[in-house]
């Protein structure tokens, strides 16, 4: 048994008169690679919100390793561990793709204002190791060589794994990938699943990740939450979760469309 | 000191500028020449918080006139340095002066950076015009009478280098913090906010910074303003000087330094280019023709002359490439 | 206790006006959500062409409720004419520019109309025509009501039940709310936006006009700068009242123009304009929105 790294306690969002999360319970184990799915407009990106402070929970907490994150804000909770992608690409577009990945390690930089403005051998040093490490990242996803590109010139696919890096350069413990695959082909879809599982254990990570396409994450994932008009229906293995009737009925309907 | 090698090559040929135009021009282009010093650390500054961390503030004139009114009062009441070091003092003094607008920077920034856009605009120029009917109804400082019997730097040439210092310390600051993680913490803030505080950016801290840090130097551009009219008054940091430092920001392409400095070497000269306009037709035709070239730059070249790209960059793609 | 009522005449008085200006601004903001910095100036314009008329017609020679309507007329007309100019030829080519860009055009127009007023009509302040004799209409006492006020009420009353009925029960009122709250979709249905736009910024436009004869009757001097500071308390009063809010506008200039009443009889008239800065920024630290507005949440 590992231990739990992140767990939702009871959270509610509620807009107004809608709840578009419901009492929602569930846990992440050290390590694991979980996945939370459900039709669109289940709430799924509500959750994500949620867990990364963008939104206050109505009620209920979220914990990282048993840290309560009530009231933190955003940037709190990327320092303590948690980091995530957008299912609308959300990079610094007017930036190049080397500049995007560095602002993420910004919360690791070594050096102060005034080793800024002295432009001290500590200032150097630290720019340069950062930018190897930066390099490195980059190779992973085989960005290297457009690091000097502006981020909004590269392709839809390479913008998605770029957001992948950009949150890995936080140094994260969970990774949260809200819709990774979306607009992906067959054979990309599977080359990133692939990588998602090689960066998982390279670097230690535990990953949660938001699909609508149920087929996709049976593969790899170890644990998976259902989401059903903001309520979860089921949670368990994917066997589990497959031969499930309730979530069979949520997804009627829209199985084709997926 | 390898950091000042560069700093130190750009004041030997921006001294031998101040020597060109110290022999080879009368004493009213010599003022010109010292707006213009002004007028580019306004531009420069401003450009940290509109060009480069995207925030829009409309009140830059206070901070100046927070500047400008702590230099009038210090540099006239009092004296702790013997005589011969008075330009030392003058440092200091424009120093204290920078501290003072960064704290009202500081203070102003803390609760309005939270607005966004037009808002922070509007809210901005709020304090910027609080700030000035304070001073109007302060009598110590003269209140509309303004403030006079600011002491001079003396010659041009010494008011030059003088200010040249300041510029330098302003260029270099701007310019390294930019180019650092920092600076690339403003930018993410500029470029996508929710991002950048999901990437561990604190993006608050990022506005205030860049606010009080442009603050500062709008402090010294108006202490040296004190030093070289001799006399101030509320109404030389009306909303319209404000105005002029944003213009001069979009000008020169939001987030280029050196377009932020060509800006405001054309913004300051060009009501004196346009003078001979006035004596043909008689009538003052040049803030007619000033607001007007404003609207068609917004229209026909909304990225500003440079396009946030620095003079250095375009030197590359176009001059090199011919050649 | 004669005079705290006298002073919320004045108060009410001096607020309709600012409420006929705040319209304009909450109008545009409404529909575009952007800020009309010009909209100041085109009431100044509005006030020189109501001037011009007067002094061409001889109307100082007959002053009436006739000539005060005909002004009226001629103001509405002027100003409105000038904001579809200004959004036609400045702003539309803008609709997509970054924020700032059109920041700046808008306090271009402003400045181009403000120093083209001094040029044109010179700098030195006018002498508005006497359109109606002011009278006190009514005693109770010690407190009076004068015929300016009267009319100044009655007319600002009538022009927002006008802009009331417009929006609410015509059909380009109809299509200037669906622009409002989503112009993307509005357009879809069928809406051509553009003209909706332009009509909107004609009725603001209009508005002014009326306020600004309406101001050149009650305080009978002119000059290319007025629209300044009356229009930034105008603009004030939108905010307050939560800006693309219609009954905000008029709600939180009635606020603005009996509290400015209050500040200037009871503590000093020197703060009587930081005052309204000071209520700017308090409102807009504590409740962006306004009182009336809604705030919107960013989608992630």
């Amino acid at each position: 048994m590992s231990a739990v790294l992140l767990e939702a306690r009871n959270i509610t969002m509620q807009f107004g008169g809608l709840k578009a999360v419901d009492s929602l319970q569930f846990q992440v184990k050290k390590g694991q690679l979980a996945g939370l799915i459900g039709p669109n407009g289940a709430g799924k990106t509500t959750v994500f919100n949620m867990l990364t402070g963008v939104y206050q929970p109505t009620h209920g907490e979220v914990f990282l390793d048993g840290q309560s994150l009530s009231g933190l804000r955003p940037y709190e909770i990327s320092h303590l561990g948690i980091t995530r992608t957008f299912q609308n690409i959300r990079l610094f577009k007017g930036l190049n793709v080397l500049e995007n990945v560095l602002i993420a390690a910004h919360q690791h930089v070594q050096y102060g204002l005034l080793d800024t403005l002295l432009q001290t051998k500590r200032f150097k040093s630290s720019e340069q190791s950062l930018r190897s490490k930066v390099i490195d990242l980059l190779h992973i996803f085989n960005l290297e060589k457009k690091a000097l590109e502006p981020a909004s010139s590269l392709p839809y696919g390479e913008q998605r794994k770029l957001e992948i890096v950009r949150a890995l350069a936080t140094d994260p413990k969970i990774i949260l990938l809200d819709e990774p695959a979306a607009g992906m082909n067959h054979s990309e879809t599977h080359q990133l699943m692939e990588t998602i599982a090689k960066i998982r254990s390279q670097f230690n990570l535990t990953v949660l990740l938001i699909e609508h396409d149920m087929k996709l994450v049976m593969g790899i994932c170890e644990n998976i939450a259902v989401l059903d008009h903001g309520v979860k229906i089921e949670e368990g293995a994917p066997s589990v979760i497959q031969n499930s009737a309730k979530v069979i009925e949520a997804y009627l309907g829209v199985e084709d469309e997926a | 000191m390898g950091f000042l090698k560069r700093p130190f090559l750009a004041f030997l040929a921006l001294a031998a500028l101040g020597l060109i135009v110290n022999f080879g021009f009368n004493a009213y282009i010599q003022l010109i020449v010292l707006f213009i010093l002004v007028n580019c650390l306004l531009s420069m500054s401003l450009n940290l918080v509109n060009g480069y961390t995207g925030q829009f503030s409309l009140g830059h004139a206070g901070f100046m006139a927070i500047g400008a009114y702590f230099t009038a009062f210090t540099s006239s009441k009092i004296h702790f340095l013997p005589d011969s070091l008075q330009l030392l003092e003058f440092f200091v003094f424009i120093f204290g002066a920078g501290l003072a607008a960064a704290l009202a920077g500081f203070i102003v920034g803390l609760p309005s950076l939270r607005l966004k856009g037009d808002y922070l605009a509007i809210v901005t120029l709020g304090f910027g015009e609080i700030i000035r009917v304070a001073l109007l109804n302060m009598d110590f400082l003269g209140g509309p009478r303004g403030y006079s019997g600011i002491p001079s730097f003396g010659p041009f040439m010494v008011s030059f280098l003088f200010a040249s210092v300041w510029i330098l310390i302003c260029f270099f600051t701007i310019w390294r913090i930019v180019h650092s993680s920092h600076g690339r913490g403003f930018l993410s803030v500029r470029e996508d906010e929710i991002a950048a505080e999901a990437m561990g950016i604190n993006t608050t801290e990022m506005k205030v910074k860049a606010f009080v840090l442009s603050s500062f130097f709008a402090g010294v551009a108006g202490g040296l303003f004190a030093h070289f009219t001799a006399f101030i008054s509320p109404s030389s940091f009306t909303f319209l000087q404000s105005v002029n430092a944003v213009i001069m920001v979009v000008l020169g392409g939001m987030g280029s330094m050196t377009g932020a400095i060509v800006a405001a070497v054309l913004i300051t000269a060009l009501p004196e280019l346009l003078r001979p306009l006035q004596d043909l037709t008689g009538i003052d035709l040049r803030m007619v023709i000033y607001s007007l070239a404003l609207i068609l730059m917004m229209i026909l070249r909304p990225q500003g002359l440079f396009g946030g790209y620095e003079l250095t960059d375009l030197w590359r793609k176009y001059v090199r490439r011919s050649a | 206790m004669h005079d705290f009522v006298q002073h919320i005449i004045n108060g009410i008085s001096l607020g309709s006006i600012y409420a006929l200006i705040a319209l304009g601004y909450t109008m545009v903001y409404g529909i575009l959500k952007m800020i009309n910095f010009a909209h100041s100036d085109v009431y100044m314009i509005g006030a020189f062409a109501a001037y011009y008329v007067a002094r061409w017609l001889g109307i100082e020679a007959q002053p009436g409720i006739a000539s005060l309507l005909m002004l009226i007329l001629v103001s509405m007309l002027a100003c409105g004419f000038l904001g579809f100019l200004i959004e036609r030829f400045a702003y539309r080519p803008l609709r997509k520019a970054p924020k700032l860009n059109i920041l700046i055009t808008a306090i271009g127009v402003s400045l181009f109309l403000q120093y083209s007023g001094q040029v044109v009509f010179g700098a030195d302040p006018k002498v508005f025509p006497e359109v109606m004799t002011d009278y006190v209409l009514l005693t109770f006492g010690p407190v009076e009501l004068r015929s300016f006020d009267l009319t100044v009420l009655g007319v600002s009353l009538v022009a927002m039940l006008c802009l009331e009925f417009l929006i609410k029960k015509t059909k380009v009122g109809r299509a200037m709310r669906a622009v409002s709250s989503n112009a993307l979709v509005a357009s879809m249905l069928g809406v051509n936006t553009d003209k909706i736009i332009a009509f909107t910024f004609v009725v603001g436009s209009s508005l002014a006009g009326v306020g600004s004869v309406l101001v050149g009757m009650k305080y009978p001097k002119i000059d290319p700068l007025m629209g300044m500071m009356i229009g930034l308390k105008a603009f004030v009063a939108a905010v307050l009242g939560g800006i693309g809010n219609i009954g905000g506008a008029v709600l939180g200039a009635l606020i603005m123009g009996l509290s400015e009443e209050m500040v200037v009889a009871y503590l000093s008239s020197t703060y009587r304009d930081a005052f309204a800065f000071g209520i700017l920024i308090v409102i807009l630290i504590f409740k962006p929105a306004g009182l009336l507005g809604k705030y919107s949440v960013e989608k992630v």
